[in-house]
């Protein structure tokens, strides 16, 4: 179990950091200055969130002594033992589990909403079910993390609903966003292997049964913001994030957020 | 309460740490926050439980820092300080003196409970810190800090922050 576990937790954090760090691109560059400090406090948010996992996983990894010889699951040469910053700074694209779409690029503000809003939504639903988990310290970050998601959750629901329903520009730039993002969403709701196992131990959420209420608060959105659920007919979607397959995106992300631990190993200020 | 020799010392943490301040927000005290969950004290090492208000609040390492160089500074000597993650935070652990040292500060204090969900999905009427009108509007969901959303009063048209109920 542990294994999985790790890999679940590694999960979670790869996600919302990614997602944060993506986010907090749009720090001194948001359309308004509200704007630009709410986009920033959600980055924060989110940041938050990933630390609290990546400080359990690696406890998990050093609690455990066979894997802390391992060097691929105690990243980094005589570094000692796994803490946050080498989980988050220290690993390669292949080891990132995170979901597809917190990697993709900002695009536009329209898309950059709606990826929130699609990822923000699909939390929302997890993290109230993770509250239930058998693992006492997944339960306790769920519990944390579900308040401030909630706000992430409004906060990208009115603007999708400002942009569907505004201008001719507004709607055009969001509907092109859905076009794009839309792929990306199957993803959520397709376990991988670590999900399943950590379901049937009752520590995981089953992502697959969070699809019906994840697509009946889109379609409700998306009614206010006179866009078009795309949702009825299968479309083929796009997956590998969460085994470690991802877009040219990730590793340019990486390439910043880890330059300088890459560069100067250890490194403090 | 029974006298022990323990209780004393938490007693007297508990005195100390009112005098520890939230560096974002400095008139309350992380006692008025309602941040510190716990005191323990076993074979001399004491051991405080604090909870952080957001996840990413980038003011709970200085606040645990803040902890540790009260308690050094008054002769306590075996430290520990261990973030807590649940029950998570809330403002109704806020103290009614922390609110009103918040309102003559000029933020407004968290409105109601948030075990009434209105308070957190619906519009709610704040008051202005200022003139003290119900008359006014939410500008953005998101403040200066994590813990803050920016409001403006209609009447006297100063904008303020909202300490958000949480």
């Amino acid at each position: 179990m542990t294994e999985s576990l790790l890999d679940y937790t590694l999960h979670l954090a790869d996600n919302s950091l990614i997602m944060g760090h993506r986010l907090s691109e749009w720090t001194g560059h948001g359309p308004m200055l509200e704007q630009d400090i709410a986009i920033s406090n959600i980055a924060l948010d989110l940041i938050g969130q990933s630390r609290n996992f990546y400080q359990y996983a690696a406890k998990i990894i050093n609690s455990d002594t066979d894997r802390k010889d391992s060097k691929v699951l105690s990243p980094g040469e005589d570094l000692g033992e796994a803490t946050e910053d080498t989980l988050a700074y220290l690993r390669d694209a292949n080891e990132f589990k995170n979901l597809l779409i917190a990697e993709l690029p900002n695009g536009d503000w329209a898309k950059t909403i709606l990826k929130l809003f699609f990822f923000s939504t699909y939390q929302f639903y997890f993290y109230q079910k993770l509250i239930y988990s058998s693992d006492k310290q997944l339960s306790a970050i769920a519990e944390k993390s579900l308040k401030e998601v909630t706000y992430h959750v409004r906060w990208s629901s009115e603007w999708v609903i400002r942009l569907g329903d505004g201008t001719e520009e507004s709607n055009g730039r969001i509907k092109l966003a859905l076009e794009e993002l839309w792929p990306y969403t199957g993803e959520m709701f397709e376990p991988a292997a670590y999900e399943v196992i950590a379901v049937k131990e009752q520590v995981g959420v089953d992502v697959s049964k969070l699809k019906n209420d994840w697509q009946r608060k889109v379609s409700e959105v998306f009614q206010h913001a006179t866009l078009v659920y795309p949702g009825k007919e299968s479309t083929w979607m796009q997956t590998g994030g969460k085994k470690g397959i991802h877009t040219e995106h990730l590793g340019f992300i990486l390439a910043e957020m880890q330059f300088l631990q890459r560069a100067y190993p250890g490194c403090k200020w | 309460m029974i006298h022990t020799k323990q209780n004393i010392i938490v007693d007297e943490i508990l005195q100390l740490l009112e005098d520890v301040c939230d560096p974002e927000i400095p008139v309350l005290s992380v006692i008025d926050l309602g941040i510190i969950r716990n005191i323990k004290i076993d074979e001399g090492e004491i051991e405080v439980f604090i909870t952080p208000t957001y996840s990413g609040c980038p003011a709970m390492d200085m606040i645990a820092m803040n902890i540790r160089m009260a308690l050094l500074q008054n002769g306590y000597k075996k430290i520990k300080i261990t973030q807590q993650l649940s029950p998570a935070w809330t403002t109704d652990w806020m103290t009614k003196n922390g609110k009103q040292k918040l309102r003559s500060y000029g933020i407004a204090p968290p409105v109601g409970k948030t075990f009434d969900k209105k308070y957190l999905e619906d519009e709610i009427k704040v008051q202005c810190p200022q003139c003290h009108s119900f008359n006014t509007k939410l500008l953005s969901q998101f403040g200066s800090t994590s813990c803050k959303a920016l409001y403006q009063c209609n009447d006297c048209l100063e904008p303020f922050d909202y300490f958000k109920c949480h």
